[in-house]
């Protein structure tokens, strides 16, 4: 690392000088995340190319990129990667939908409207394992309060194996639409008034001003939120892990964490575990993109 | 032609009101509806109708921090009499209190969890956000070499799936010893959040004009010396709202605690699942650990509520 220091920089004649102070401050931190994230995953890069157990003493023989064949060719991590690009569309179309819906309900004069916002953004912040598991209270089949609300009789939403993902991904919504919402708000907001007064003056319908003034000037901020959510949702584990433990639900981390942690095939479950990564950071970078964008503004 | 748009503007507003009315209750309806739940008897929460109107009490607290047994022949009258208000609740439920040798309730593991979630969300909140506080200040205000590829690795840190980077942590740990222990599960924390709090702490020390302390330095202060006199108490806002996202992301954290704990050092989010199906399904105390579990998180929320967008939006977008 280098520094451009004005050389009439006082601090740097009193004290530590600012490059000490810069690289005091800086170099700590980083170093720390590369040594427990960045290290930590060359560690499994390497045990992606072995058969290793981590539940049996025996040493790891390398086997080249059988894992990563091996998984490619697996029906049932195929099968995990589709239910969770399903999963992905449902629960974030569902998240843009209400959130944003909200959003226009909410971007008016409303008595108590901080209060209102408020309460509708504790979802979002409340432990998703926990959300997952009061939900399970709501969906039993026999005494939960939805079957008895909508007159359902005894569906069993998440026990039936073409219930069980939309069941999590309705609850995703109910948690995860208050976050499209805020950063919607925030968008709607910041759309100038004068441009509706122009668009009134120029009798141009409701509809039409959405379309060609609002939404072009809330796009980048609700690209921002569905980016993130996309990311979000294709790691989810928590909540789906405790509301069912239907095949035909299972996300691609519940797939990871059972070759992981139930079978103990470290191995190929690092191999499984980089295809997620690079997956990830692909989203990722996309997301930073838009976000440094959004920051420019 | 003016009165009738704003007739009809008034109407639109007014259903829109109601329809954000009826909605903000439906998103509600699954906490009230755990709220209350811990507060039913045990035969209400499970009863069909669902039953709405109940007397509260709250045996499921009592329970939720208590071992118990079946009582197996009612109790002798004079032993009701001498049991204190809180043992009577669970004794009228058909159920009496475990008790060790010298006669002394015995605790539940509830509470253990639920100091460890405290000691490890808390720790970890001081570590990342002072972390996260200087290494802001050394983006803010001096010149880093590839400081956008550097805050993107950043990051990138937080967006790693946690299981993915969990199957090596754990076989590191159990080769150094650190599973299931709070200092391993400390560390990740930190880990996870001082990305976060790089980010947000970068935007908040961004808007805190550098003539301050140049005004500091000329008066005499070194670099330091300004940093924690003028730049800390100017950041104190920020700093807080970035240690509470920090302690919520660290508090309702599930698949490390889960991967990397089971006993000693296990926190409330795996613990509180692992009783469903434990024997009888007392859904009144599940719903009794949920509730005490989000009462800290709902507190921070609304102490929050005009931060949320900003930590939301790792700090990019500030209204």
């Amino acid at each position: 690392m280098m520094t451009t220091l004005s050389p009439t920089s006082r601090a740097a004649t009193r004290g530590w000088s600012d490059i000490t102070i810069r690289n005091l401050f800086v170099i700590p931190t980083v170093a720390f995340l590369i040594i427990f994230n960045v290290f930590p995953l060359l560690y499994s890069l390497g045990f992606s190319f072995t058969d290793f157990r981590a539940s049996s003493k025996d040493a790891a023989n390398f086997v080249g990129l059988q894992n990563y064949a091996d998984i490619l060719a697996d029906p049932v991590i195929w099968r995990s990667f589709a239910t969770t690009l399903w999963y992905v569309i449902v629960s974030v179309s569902g998240q843009f939908v209400v959130g944003f819906g909200l959003a226009l309900l909410l971007n008016r004069p409303i008595p108590g409207k901080g209060l209102l916002t408020t309460l509708l953004l504790l979802p979002m912040m409340l432990s998703p394992v926990v959300v997952g598991l009061f939900w399970k209270l709501i969906y039993d089949p026999s005494w939960g309060i939805l079957n008895y609300a909508l007159g359902l009789g005894k569906t069993a939403w998440l026990t039936d194996a073409n219930l069980a993902l939309y069941a999590v991904a309705i609850t995703d919504i109910w948690m995860w639409s208050p976050f499209v919402m805020l950063l919607s708000l925030a968008g709607l907001s910041a759309v100038p008034k004068h441009l509706y007064e122009a668009a009134s003056i120029d009798r141009a319908s409701k509809l039409y001003t959405f379309f060609r003034v609002t939404l072009p000037l809330v796009a980048p901020i609700l690209l921002i939120a569905v980016i993130f959510r996309t990311m979000e949702a294709f790691k989810t584990f928590d909540i789906a892990f405790v509301m069912t433990g239907q095949p035909q639900a299972e996300l691609i981390s519940s797939r990871l964490y059972k070759m992981a942690f139930a079978q103990w095939q470290t191995g190929p479950a690092s191999a499984l575990a980089y295809i997620v990564l690079i997956m990830v950071l692909c989203i990722t970078n996309i997301y930073v993109k838009y976000l440094n964008k959004a920051k420019e503004r | 032609m003016a009165v009738v748009s704003t007739r009809s503007g008034r109407l639109g507003n007014r259903i829109a009101i109601a329809v954000v009315i009826v909605v903000t209750l439906i998103f509600l309806s699954p906490i009230y509806w755990i709220t209350t739940t811990a507060f039913k008897p045990l035969v209400q929460a499970t009863s069909v109708p669902p039953s709405v109107l109940f007397e509260p009490q709250i045996t499921p607290f009592v329970k939720l921090f208590t071992k118990r047994a079946q009582l197996t022949a009612p109790v002798a009258p004079e032993v009701y009499e001498a049991a204190p208000w809180w043992e009577r609740l669970v004794l009228d439920g058909g159920e009496r209190l475990a008790r060790d040798g010298k006669g002394e309730v015995v605790f539940s593991a509830y509470p253990d969890r639920f100091i460890n979630s405290l000691i490890v969300a808390i720790t970890s909140t001081i570590l990342a956000v002072s972390m996260g506080t200087i290494t802001a200040y050394g983006f803010s205000r001096f010149r880093v070499k590839g400081e956008a590829d550097l805050l993107f690795f950043i990051l990138s840190t937080r967006m790693l799936p946690p299981i993915v980077v969990a199957i090596p942590m754990f076989l590191m740990y159990r080769a150094v010893g650190l599973n299931d222990t709070h200092v391993g599960l400390i560390i990740l924390y930190t880990a996870f959040n001082v990305s976060f709090a790089v980010w947000l702490m970068k935007g908040f020390m961004d808007e805190i004009p550098k003539e301050y302390e140049e005004a500091a330095l000329v008066d005499g202060y070194t670099r330091m010396q300004a940093f924690f006199k003028i730049v800390l108490p100017e950041a104190a806002t920020g700093i807080a709202a970035t240690a509470v996202f920090c302690f919520i992301t660290a508090w309702n954290e599930y698949a490390f605690a889960l991967i990397l704990t089971n006993r000693r050092a296990q926190t409330a989010p795996p613990f509180i699942p692992s009783q469903v199906g434990t024997g009888l399904q007392d859904w009144t105390v599940i719903a009794a650990g949920t509730v005490l579990f989000l009462i800290p998180v709902a507190i921070f929320t609304f102490l929050l509520r005009n931060h949320l967008l900003r930590g939301m939006s790792f700090g990019a977008i500030r209204k």
